[in-house]
Order: structure tokens, then C-alpha cells, then sequence
């Protein structure tokens, strides 16, 4: 009887795993680095690491459906004389025309529209589609300036001068030639099928010194009317804050990592920027630090999936937030009804994210017309209104256990986490302590 | 052309009924405001603004064809996004003169700064003096003539219209330039990623006396310029251009 | 992020209106930065004499009886001036360094803001105005000049935080701009025997040139280099006993106008800096160029 060594299992590398490898054949193979839409995936500490306390013996909680929790938020009281107010503390984000349809940005007029809110341009002008079935538009001011106008400038409701953005703070926004239409390409004023890159930094302003002169402009030029947004990635949120109060804004929009962009490298959206969880507090403490908190709103987003999610980043102290991403799950984006589709572009349902080849089976990220037949403005705006419904309904559920009658009266004090990096990043004690890392002892 | 036309007739006719806003008694939003608020057929077509001092946002946002002058310096974004008036700067100007102009003119006596027509659509913006860096920076569609020189990054990103320097051009001319065409009559330091000389042909040589001639510029020949535009070879990614960036 | 500006002047019979004339441009560029403000004022000494500008947040216990004891302590005559929560002490520029160490000893929550033959430093948080008010710039005399008025990014907004920044005899430093590699450089400075009182990147900047020009570079290549060893956005405008020099990166994106006369050289963020001095409608007006150095001596 002859002996045989055992063999040895097969072992894979945990840092070689088999993302990293393909990742690797592919450069190689390629020449290019990995673009892909979308926002980080890599896991992140995030809401779900924290916990509403509730009322009991000593807090009493408000009735539902019966005591009323309100849940309106008013933004732009610092200097415009039209403030804009929101039924619901959920706006959605800038989108642009051209990274997403012309159907997908009526649906989300539409959608925000029914739900007594707020929609957003993007970096590719305002299109008739989205102004005539948005109530309540926000026209952004972006690096590019493409289809910037003063027209447009004047029937927005609010501006939001977008110096970055969550899943690239510090980098340009990219469309690639598969997307750039006859119709995109107008409005941008380049030439079809080209690779466009966009610009990272404003071309007539930089710093915030000369942020707050343009801030000026823009407000003289609308007659002080429109509420001013200044939108940053989650980078260095207690600064970028800070200095966006001091330079004039009315309301700042925060966006964490996990936000989404239509395109751009995959090493940009999964190694730069900071968590949504981890931005909230610094933002918040550099508006009480200067005095500002509620005067000047802070709008949050990145990641925000449902009530709970709202509740807890209002729990934290921002006074609304935005969803992109979850919006476009809601109209149809990676529904598991396309799948077929999805695997045939070497993707499955739940995992599409290659949004710049122009070539979603749901008809959101493109702009192929046979595609975008799919998206039925009218029936997607109604299921994002309903999902915008549904989440202010949650939110509203958790703030009257809590025993609020308004959304924004939730604190960090309702709050516990149940991880040590949850209660570091976001202030709040670890369940079941008085400990919060970094601030008190154990 | 029938708008500026109109401006210069009823300029003629009101020579003496020129409002004159004083920057050092009334403030900025009155003088934007009461240009915002001018209507179509008003007396006050031609307006004066005196003692500017640099301020910022000087007759921004202005859509009617009203004939404005601007007797001194002004800050940053002067004329910003005008449409259809006529604005000259009898002095020198701040950052981003005539940014995002969609029509009209806008002429600056003196010296511009940086930025100046960055992402301008439309109009005509002459300096008459030197432009400084980044001058038509992502232009989309504007007409600039600089009588002087410009500084560096002029024409970056520039996406359509005309630049045209008769003086000298600074370094990274044109740098990753779209279709923009730029004239140029003096020296180029040095050209930016992907901008290239380009041969005049007889379309473009009608092209520029049609800028000149806009301009009142009579000492300038076309056939003295230059033309430079996009080598068109970074407007796909290819991995061997990485270098240039 | 910020305003600056800066006027060396050529005709001496300006002299007495320096701190007028600088003060007023400040003002004008409060809207640049509402965090602090700062100038430095080259004046006059007498004849082997330096000054030393002291400031403490508590002047009325550190500033009591000061200048008798320093100079018990140096064994040499100290005359001081207190002016709010400044003071300028002046003795024999040979022993400046020893009086320097004396107040430290003596009054240990008292800051040294500049040390030199003819330099004067006063900032403080709060608006230009302000700054200029409580320290009377205006009456003050001298050759140039430089102010900054400050929208703090990244660090405190603290009088030590505010600006010019001063690192090695007569000479101090303003900024506009945000420098990406100031850390990394801070650390190689400070294992090189340099001292920082700061976390603020403009603190860095000047050391860097101090550096320097304590190796034997003279101003002009000192800010040659500084356009290789720096990273970031920056405009800086620089004094020395006779010179004044300024220089921007080679993006040059932060804001810079000058204007020259037979009468002076002035440097303004913005325009609206300049729009008031005499004869500028007359001026030679440019913007620096990126990456070139400008400098002037007496």
C-alpha cells in the first residue's frame, strides 16, 4: 500500500481575490482603466449600524395616523425671498439629461412632483421634458456649464452651485461617446460620439474667497430670489461646510461615498471620499460652531435607502436628504424583470452599473430611443412617488415613536450604535454605554 | 443683428436721457435691479455707470437691448451672461468679464483678467487692451477679439466660436480644444494638448474679417493670423495618448 | 483664501502715509476674508537698533513692566510701545536674539510675531477695519508693506492663524491659495531645526523661505525654488528689510493685480485694492505671470 501526502485544499488569496485578478486581466488586456457608474460598494459602516431608542417610561411616543408628525421642510431662509418648501424631507438629486433619458427624467419630475418635492438638473442643462413636470426644479451650476443659461436660471426654484460630489469629490464628470446623441450633443455644444470629460474645477472661480463672488453674481443676476445650494462630496466635511456658509450659501448639500455618478473610474468612486456616516456630524458641528445650524439647511445624501435611513441622518442633524441612486431603483433601474438582458451584457440584475455604454435593458441610463420606450414616464413617476411616500411614512413612523410631532425634533440623543466605528463616526454611544469613541471614556 | 441696430438707434436719439447710476451713492441691486427691470420701449436705453471701484457683478443678467457704459474698473463677472445689450468698460476689468454671454456686446477698454468670456454662447466680447490667463475657457459659441496679448490656458477646453488674438498667445494654447477656432497674429508661446496649427483657408480668412470687421478693427489684415484648432485626437480615450495629460 | 496686499513705495515722501494707504486697500478686500487680519509695516529704527513685536491675549498683565525687565535681563535699554494686544519693543539689534529668549522665559503665553530691524507685525482676528482701528495702522510710517485679511480653510481662526506670518529676521509672508504638500513639508523643515507655532500651511511657506535664506539664497531664489518644492495653489506676497517679492504657482488661479508708478509698486488681490492710490489711472497695471517671480529692493 503505497502513501499518498494529503493534498492541501486549494487556497485563494484573500488580497488576490478573484475581483482583484479580474480586475487585473482586464487592465492588462485593456489598456483602460475600469469606468463604471454608480457609487461605492465596497461595505462602508452606514446607518444600518445605528438604532432609534424609542419612547418608554420616560418619553412618551405620539399616536400614529392620529397625532400629527410633521414632516415639511423649508430651504433657502437665510437670503432668498422665495425660500422653496418641501412637503417631505427627501429631495431627489441632480441627474443629467444624458446620462439618464428623457422618459427617466420626466418619471422623476413627475415622481417628485406627486410627492410635493424637489428634483435637480444635472451637468448637461435643463430640458423642457423635466421643467414642465417638476414643481419645484433645482438647476445646477456645475463645472461644465453645459446648457447654462440665464434663462433656465430664472424659472429654477433654487440653484445649487455643485463643487463635487460623493462618489468623486475632486474629479470631473465623464460621458462617454456611446451617450452623447444629436440631442446631447446640442445641448452640450460638442461634437457627437466624442468621449467627454468634464471639468473638476469651476472655469471662472476658485477657493472660496472667490465662491462667495459668485455666489454674489448668480444672486444679482436672479434678482435674490432663488435659494443658493452648494453641493460638496464628502471630503472634508467640516471645512467644505464651514466655508460654503462663509461664502454665502442658503443650504448645503452633502454627499457621502456612496452616492452615485453616471461614469467614472471605479478607483475614484471606491478609494475617494468619506462614508455618508462619517460626513453628517462634522457638517453639523461646523453649522453650530458658526452658529448656522437650521439657519442655513444641510441636505444629505449617498446611500439613503429607506424611512430609516432619513430618520436617522435627520436624527443627526441634517435637516433633509436626496436619494439618486434608490430613485432610480424605484423607476425600474436593475429590476430583476430584465435579466435575461442584464446577462447578456456579462451582468446580472442588482449588479449593472456599466450606466456610460448607454446600453440598460430597463431604458434609464441611455439614450437609445428603442430603450428608453421602456420607461413609461407616467407609471415610473407614480412608483417613485409611491416609494418617496413610502419612506416619509417610515421616517414619520420612527420620529413619533420617539415622540415627535416634527421629523426634524429627532437628536443624536435618540440614537445608539451598535458598532464602535458607527458610534465614533456619527457621535452617537454604543448601545447599551455611555461610551462614544473618541469622546468619553469607556 | 436687428436687436443691436435697434440699441444704436435709440441710443442716437436719447444721447442726453443716459440714466446715470453713481456706484458710490446707490448700490449694486438697485442698479441690477433697475436694468432687470427696464421694459422694451422705456426712455432709459443708454445708461451710465459711474464709480465703479472694482465692484463685482456690475449689469449682470441684463436681457434688453439697452446701451450700458461703464466709466472706471470693474471687479469680477462684469456683464455676466448679458444678452442683447451693449456693454463697454471705459477701464479695465476683473475676473470672468461677460462670463456665459448668450448675445450682444460687451467691450472692455483697458485690461481683462482671467477668465474673461469663460463659457460664453453667444455675442461679441472685445478687449481692447490684454486678456490674462484662461481667456475664453471652455467657450461655447462666443466671438472674442483681443487687440492685446493673452495669458496662459487661454482656450482651454474652448467647445465652439471664435478667438482672436492680435497680439501674442501665453503658453498651452488651446489645450485639449474641441471646435473652437482661434486666430492668432503674434507668437504662441506654446500650444496645449491636442492643438495644432491649422491651414486658412478662403472660408476662414472670411470668417475672421467678419470678427475684425465686428470688432471696428481696421488695422488688422486676416491674412496676417494664424489659425489653430483641434488635432481631434483625444476626443476618444486611446491608452498611447496617455502622456498628454 | 483670502485678500491681499502689499505696496512698497519708491518716493520717500509717501513714507508717512504707508499705514494710511495700506490700511485703506486692506479694507477694501473685507469681503476676501471676514476670519482675521494682519499687517506688517517695514518702518525706521534708530541706528543699530530692532524691534520685536510681542502679542498676548492678556496684554495688561504681560505688557506691565516688560521692557525693565527684558532689558535687566539683556543688560541693555528697552523702549516699548503697547498698542492693544501688541507690543513693539526696541533695543540694540545685537541683542535681539537674547531678548527674544528673555520673553519667552518672562512671559510664557506672550507670542514673538516678528523679530528684525525695521519689521512691525499686528493681526488679529476680526475684520480688517477693525484690526487697522485698534492698532492706529494709519498713522504708522514706513518703506513698504504688505496685509492680508483671511478666510480661514483648513486651520483655526486664531490670531496666531492669521496673517503675515513672520519666520526669520524681517521677513513675513501672506498667502492666498491652499498648498497641497504643506505637512510633508513641515516635517522636513522642522527635522532641519525649524519652529512652527501654527498647523496653517502659509506658516509653512514662510519658513520654507526663511530656510532658505538662512542657507545663503537671496529673496528672488528663494521663491524660484519655492515653485519646485511647493505643491498647491498658492499667490504669495513677501517682505524682507529692503525687498518685497511676490510669485504664483504655475496654475496661478488665485487672484493677483499689480500696479507700478514712478511713485510705487502696489499689489492687490482685486483691483478695487488699487482703485485709490494716487496717480494708478496712470499705472502700469499687470497680473503676474505663473511660475515668475517678481521682487523689488531699495
Amino acid at each position: 500500500m503505497t502513501y499518498h501526502n494529503p493534498p492541501t485544499t486549494p487556497r485563494k488569496s484573500a488580497t488576490f481575490d478573484d475581483y482583484a485578478m479580474s480586475e487585473i486581466r482586464r487592465a492588462a488586456a485593456t489598456g483602460i482603466y475600469d469606468i463604471r457608474g454608480s457609487g461605492a460598494k465596497r461595505r462602508v459602516p452606514h446607518f444600518d449600524d445605528l438604532l432609534f431608542l424609542g419612547a418608554s417610561i420616560s418619553r412618551y411616543a405620539l399616536e400614529g395616523y392620529r397625532e400629527r408628525c410633521d414632516t415639511t421642510v423649508v430651504l433657502g431662509t437665510r437670503f432668498a425671498k422665495k425660500p422653496i418648501e418641501l412637503k417631505i424631507p427627501i429631495t431627489v438629486a441632480g441627474m443629467s439629461f444624458g446620462s439618464l433619458s428623457g422618459p427617466a427624467k420626466e418619471a422623476l419630475g413627475r415622481g417628485a412632483t406627486l410627492s410635493g418635492t424637489s428634483t435637480t438638473t444635472g451637468d448637461g442643462g435643463m430640458t423642457e421634458e423635466e421643467r414642465g413636470h417638476s414643481e419645484k426644479l433645482v438647476y445646477q451650476v456645475l463645472p461644465s456649464r453645459y446648457g447654462m443659461n440665464p434663462r433656465d436660471l430664472r424659472r429654477a426654484d433654487a440653484i445649487e452651485v455643485v463643487v463635487g460630489q460623493g462618489a468623486k469629490p475632486g474629479g470631473g464628470g465623464m460621458l462617454l461617446g456611446q451617450k452623447i446623441s444629436d440631442r446631447v450633443a446640442e445641448m452640450r455644444t460638442l461634437p457627437k460620439g466624442i468621449d467627454q470629460r468634464s471639468a473638476c474645477r469651476h472655469p471662472d472661480w476658485t477657493g472660496p474667497d472667490d465662491l462667495e463672488i459668485k455666489i454674489l453674481e448668480i444672486r444679482e443676476i436672479t434678482d435674490w430670489e432663488k435659494p443658493i445650494y452648494v453641493k460638496v462630496g464628502g471630503a472634508r466635511p467640516y471645512y467644505d461646510t464651514a466655508l460654503a456658509v462663509k461664502a454665502g450659501a442658503d443650504v448645503v448639500v452633502l454627499d457621502g461615498m456612496q452616492g452615485g455618478t453616471a461614469a467614472t473610474q471605479e478607483v475614484f468612486i471606491e478609494h475617494v471620499g468619506q462614508p455618508t456616516l462619517a460626513c453628517i456630524r462634522p457638517a453639523v458641528q461646523a453649522l453650530q460652531d458658526l452658529g448656522m445650524h437650521r439657519k442655513v439647511q444641510l441636505i444629505v445624501s449617498g446611500g439613503i435607502r429607506n424611512g430609516a435611513d432619513v430618520a436617522k441622518a435627520l436624527a443627526l442633524g441634517a435637516d433633509a436628504v436626496s436619494v439618486g441612486t434608490a430613485a432610480l431603483i424605484a423607476l425600474g433601474d436593475n429590476d430583476p424583470r430584465w435579466e435575461e438582458e442584464y446577462q447578456k451584457l456579462g451582468s446580472t440584475a442588482g449588479a449593472y452599473d456599466d450606466w456610460h455604454e448607454g446600453k440598460d435593458p430597463a431604458g434609464i441610463t441611455t439614450q437609445d430611443s428603442e430603450l428608453m420606450k421602456r420607461v413609461d414616464p407616467v407609471a415610473a413617476g407614480r412608483r417613485l412617488a409611491n416609494y418617496l411616500k413610502v419612506m416619509t411614512l417610515e421616517a414619520q413612523t420612527i420620529a413619533r415613536a420617539c415622540g415627535k410631532n416634527h421629523v426634524h425634533n429627532l437628536e443624536p440623543e435618540d440614537l445608539c450604535a451598535l458598532t464602535i466605528e458607527a458610534a465614533a463616526m456619527s457621535g452617537v454611544p454604543l448601545a447599551g454605554t455611555n461610551w462614544v469613541p473618541g469622546k468619553s471614556a469607556f | 443683428m436687428a436687436t443691436s441696430n435697434l440699441a444704436k438707434a435709440v441710443t442716437h436719439e436719447d444721447q442726453h436721457a443716459a440714466k446715470v447710476f453713481d456706484l458710490s451713492k446707490t448700490t449694486l441691486r438697485e442698479l441690477n435691479q433697475a436694468l432687470h427691470d427696464a421694459s422694451e420701449g422705456s426712455n432709459h436705453t443708454n445708461w451710465e455707470i459711474i464709480n465703479p471701484k472694482g465692484s463685482h457683478a456690475v449689469a449682470v443678467g441684463v436681457e434688453l437691448p439697452l446701451q450700458i457704459d461703464v466709466r472706471g474698473s470693474v471687479g469680477y463677472y462684469c456683464a455676466g451672461m448679458n444678452q442683447n445689450s451693449t456693454i463697454t468698460v471705459h477701464g479695465s476689468a476683473g475676473p470672468g468679464v461677460a462670463e456665459n454671454m448668450m448675445s450682444g456686446t460687451v467691450v472692455v477698454k483697458g485690461d481683462a483678467s482671467q477668465y474673461a468670456g469663460a463659457t460664453g454662447r453667444g455675442g461679441l466680447l472685445v478687449i481692447e487692451g490684454n486678456a490674462s490667463s484662461r481667456c475664453g475657457i471652455s467657450m461655447k459659441g462666443i466671438d472674442i477679439v483681443v487687440r492685446g496679448n493673452v495669458g496662459h490656458m487661454s482656450a482651454f477646453m474652448a467647445q465652439s466660436g471664435n478667438l482672436v488674438i492680435m497680439g501674442d498667445a501665453g503658453d498651452a494654447l488651446g489645450d485639449s480644444i474641441y471646435e473652437a477656432r482661434l486666430f492668432v497674429r503674434g507668437s504662441v508661446k506654446s500650444l496645449g494638448a491636442d492643438c495644432i496649427e491649422k491651414e486658412m483657408r478662403p472660408e476662414h480668412i472670411e470668417i475672421l474679417q467678419g470678427l475684425l470687421d465686428r470688432a471696428g478693427v481696421t488695422d488688422a489684415k486676416p491674412q496676417d493670423f494664424k489659425r489653430y484648432g483641434s488635432a481631434r485626437t483625444l476626443y476618444n480615450f486611446n491608452i498611447d495618448n496617455a502622456d498628454a495629460y | 483664501m483670502c485678500g491681499i496686499v502689499g505696496l512698497f513705495l519708491k518716493d520717500k515722501s509717501l513714507e508717512p502715509q504707508l499705514g494710511a494707504m495700506l490700511s485703506e486697500m486692506l479694507v477694501l478686500l473685507t469681503d476676501r476674508g471676514p476670519d482675521s487680519a494682519g499687517i506688517a509695516i517695514y518702518g525706521s529704527s534708530a541706528a543699530g537698533h530692532g524691534k520685536i513685536t510681542v502679542q498676548s491675549p492678556s496684554p495688561e498683565a504681560d505688557f506691565a513692566g516688560l521692557d525693565s525687565e527684558v532689558a535687566k535681563e539683556i543688560g541693555a535699554p528697552v523702549a516699548m510701545t503697547v498698542k492693544s494686544t501688541h507690543a513693539v519693543l526696541e533695543l540694540p539689534a545685537d541683542k535681539l536674539e537674547a531678548a527674544r529668549e528673555a520673553i519667552s522665559t518672562l512671559r510664557p503665553d506672550a507670542r514673538v510675531m516678528g523679530v528684525g530691524e525695521s519689521i512691525e507685525i499686528y493681526k488679529e482676528v476680526g475684520l480688517p477695519e477693525e484690526v487697522a482701528r485698534r492698532f492706529d495702522v494709519s498713522g504708522m510710517s514706513g518703506s513698504h508693506g504688505i496685509g492680508h485679511t483671511r478666510m480661514a480653510t483648513e486651520s483655526a481662526v486664531t490670531t496666531m492663524g492669521a496673517h503675515p506670518f513672520s519666520t526669520g529676521p524681517d521677513q513675513c509672508l501672506v498667502h492666498n491659495g491652499s498648498l497641497s504638500n504643506h505637512n510633508n513639508m513641515r516635517r522636513k523643515l522642522r527635522r532641519e531645526g525649524m519652529k512652527f507655532e501654527t498647523e496653517n500651511d502659509t506658516e509653512v511657506a514662510a519658513a520654507y523661505l526663511s530656510h532658505q535664506i538662512a542657507t545663503g539664497k537671496g529673496l528672488g531664489e528663494a521663491l524660484e525654488s519655492s515653485l519646485n518644492d511647493l505643491d498647491g495653489f498658492f499667490t504669495f506676497v513677501v517682505g524682507t528689510k529692503n525687498g518685497f517679492g511676490v510669485v504664483r504657482d504655475p496654475i496661478a488661479c488665485k487672484p493677483a493685480v499689480m500696479a507700478e508708478t514712478d511713485q510705487y509698486v502696489a499689489f492687490g488681490s482685486e483691483y478695487r485694492a488699487l482703485a485709490n492710490l494716487p496717480g494708478v489711472e496712470q499705472a502700469r497695471v499687470w497680473e503676474p505671470e505663473p511660475s515668475t517671480v517678481y521682487f523689488w529692493e531699495h
